[in-house]
């Protein structure tokens, strides 16, 4: 093809290496890339035999930002981190400063976020497997989980007012409690989601053509996933039972029964499979949340923690100064710092703060899970075909919100 | 107050470990610069800390060693977890690199150098992470302001 345009740029054509292999770019702008990753890759035929991925495509600042807002303001920077399981990064933001400060919440507040974290994780998971599904060319079952999902947000939206971005928790409790109908919307969302759930699987787990793009591609071992610094399904599919809630429980998981999947062989399938239990066991953990729902306050009972009711700003004048001076100097945590760790959709998502007794973080810093499976993703595609880069792609879950922050 | 691990540490490198504390139940041993390596080699190969959960930076400014490096460990052996921070002064913004030890350090070093500024001796590859070739400074610095703007590109091919 002899097309020398000059206007071109001067590496419009695949750039050809002096052995006969060629020089690949896939992304940033790419169906399977989620529109943000760019990935140089090397390639023999359909081998690849090196790869580098580069982001930085979606940064926004945000630990930059939230040094420069009170600990409160940063609780909707933190919905735009995992955008498919906003709850989980409330929880583990509130959880961290709590942490700081030496409180904790009432445990209707407990239950509550409990709940809203596993609605989170059966979102990310079931996002994960239809956009996986859908970009192997099963199209239906995106649909079927979509529609799950979208139960599920509804879900969310009714007791938080947001479908994506909700904003749920305060430090020292939440925006609100839940809406009256809640269990009775919450059984048939769970409900839709083990019919979706169970008609997908109907259509994946031994359709031929999944299974053999899943089987074996993208494998990694144990100890190399260790080595890589892997949580979640990724380092749970190589055999490794991980799990924040079980290895170092927070809120009140450990009331609760649930099992940790884990697989053996640390490939796609084994991935896949994972985050499909995991649902299932998502949901036991609401319905048993559910059932054990305490009555009582869902927020800390000290005004210097979060806004009084109004009623108490109207007609006192002690609720009026601590009103005031929350909106104002915001929540003050003593110097110090601290780590507190939560289990996303992901993997382990972490919150450093250091406080320096102000109203603003000193320094926020978020570890976040899929960071290590992204800087992973070269050693899993490289001697792979081409192809199942977009199955892999797809298992480790990028999300590029809290991958570039 | 301080636990059996952090003793070990204490015990091990005496000349090194700079400071123990567990606020709020977190361990912390504070180690020199030049010893950064070698405690993490220990914790890995003796003390069973498999997993590194994350490595950044925090800047003290005005403070003087400027900036502290931060690890998170984890060990899946033990179930136990510890923080490993050590001073960085600014005149010489240089740690040694932990990708021997453990290849997952390698992206979360060249965010700390594209962040901070801050180098890793033996790096494979120390390139920016987040930001693109040709910005100016380190934004997560205190003295980079918020608003600051960044001069254009020329195209490059």
């Amino acid at each position: 093809m002899d097309r020398k345009n000059p206007d071109l740029p001067k590496n419009w054509e695949l750039e050809k290496l002096e052995d006969g292999r060629l020089v690949l770019n896939m992304g940033p702008s790419h169906p399977a890339m989620h529109g943000i990753v760019r990935i140089l890759l090397t390639v023999d035929g359909e081998r690849v035999t090196d790869a580098d991925a580069e982001i930085g495509y979606l940064h926004r600042g945000f630990e930059k930002t939230c040094e420069n807002v009170t600990w409160n303001q940063c609780v909707p920077y933190t919905d735009r981190l995992n955008y498919v399981s906003p709850f989980i990064n409330n929880v583990g933001f509130a959880l961290a400063v709590e942490k700081l400060m030496g409180i904790e919440t009432p445990a209707r507040c407990q239950y509550i976020r409990v709940i809203m974290s596993e609605i989170s994780r059966i979102t990310d998971h079931l996002t994960c497997l239809g956009a996986n599904a859908m970009e192997l060319s099963a199209f239906t079952v995106y649909f079927y989980l979509i529609n799950a999902r979208e139960a599920l947000y509804r879900l969310g939206d009714s007791a938080a007012g947001g479908r994506v971005t909700p904003a749920y928790t305060r430090v020292g409790g939440l925006t609100r409690d839940l809406p009256p109908d809640f269990k009775r919307d919450a059984a048939e969302a769970l409900a839709s989601v083990r019919r979706n759930v169970a008609d997908a699987e109907k259509m994946l787990t031994r359709n031929r053509i999944f299974h053999d793009r899943l089987r074996g591609t993208g494998a990694i071992s144990k100890e190399e996933a260790l080595g890589m610094s892997f949580t979640g399904p990724a380092l749970r599919s190589t055999g490794v039972p991980l799990d924040v809630r079980k290895a170092t429980p927070y809120l009140v998981y450990d009331r609760f029964d649930f099992d940790i999947p884990v697989g053996s062989n640390g490939d796609n399938y084994d991935r896949y499979l994972v985050r499909l239990e995991e649902i299932r066991q998502s949901a036991r953990i609401i319905e048993q949340a559910l059932a054990q729902l305490p009555d009582g306050p869902v927020n800390h009972p000290a005004y210097d923690v979060i806004l009084p009711p109004k009623p108490e700003v109207y007609n006192s004048i002690e609720g009026l100064m601590a009103h005031f001076k929350l909106t104002f100097e915001g929540v003050k945590p003593p110097a110090g710092e601290v780590y507190q760790a939560v289990e996303g959709g992901n993997g382990e998502v972490g919150f450093y703060l250091v406080s320096d007794g102000s109203g603003r973080p000193w320094r926020l810093r978020l570890r976040p899970p899929c960071f290590p499976l992204t800087a992973g993703l070269p050693k899993l595609i490289k001697g792979g075909y081409i192809a199942d880069i977009v199955a892999t792609f797809g298992q480790i879950n990028m999300i590029g919100g809290e991958l570039e922050r | 107050m301080t636990s059996y691990l952090l003793e070990t540490l204490k015990t091990r490198f005496p000349a090194a470990v700079l400071e123990t504390h567990a606020f709020r139940g977190d361990e912390t041993a504070v180690v020199k610069k030049e010893a950064w390596k070698e405690v993490a080699a220990y914790l890995k190969d003796e003390l069973g800390f498999d997993l590194l959960l994350d490595l950044t930076a925090a800047d003290y400014l005005p403070r003087e060693p400027r900036f502290e490096l931060v690890c998170h460990f984890y060990s899946t052996k033990h179930n136990y977890r510890l923080r490993l921070k050590c001073p960085v002064p600014a005149g010489d913004a240089s740690a040694d690199t932990l990708t021997g030890l453990w290849p997952g350090a390698d992206w979360f070093e060249r965010e700390a150098w594209d962040m901070f500024g801050i180098t890793f001796a033996g790096h494979p590859d120390l390139r920016r992470l987040l930001m693109y070739d040709g910005f100016e400074g380190h934004p997560l610095r205190k003295d980079y302001p918020l608003k600051k703007r960044q001069p254009r590109l020329p195209h490059r091919d």
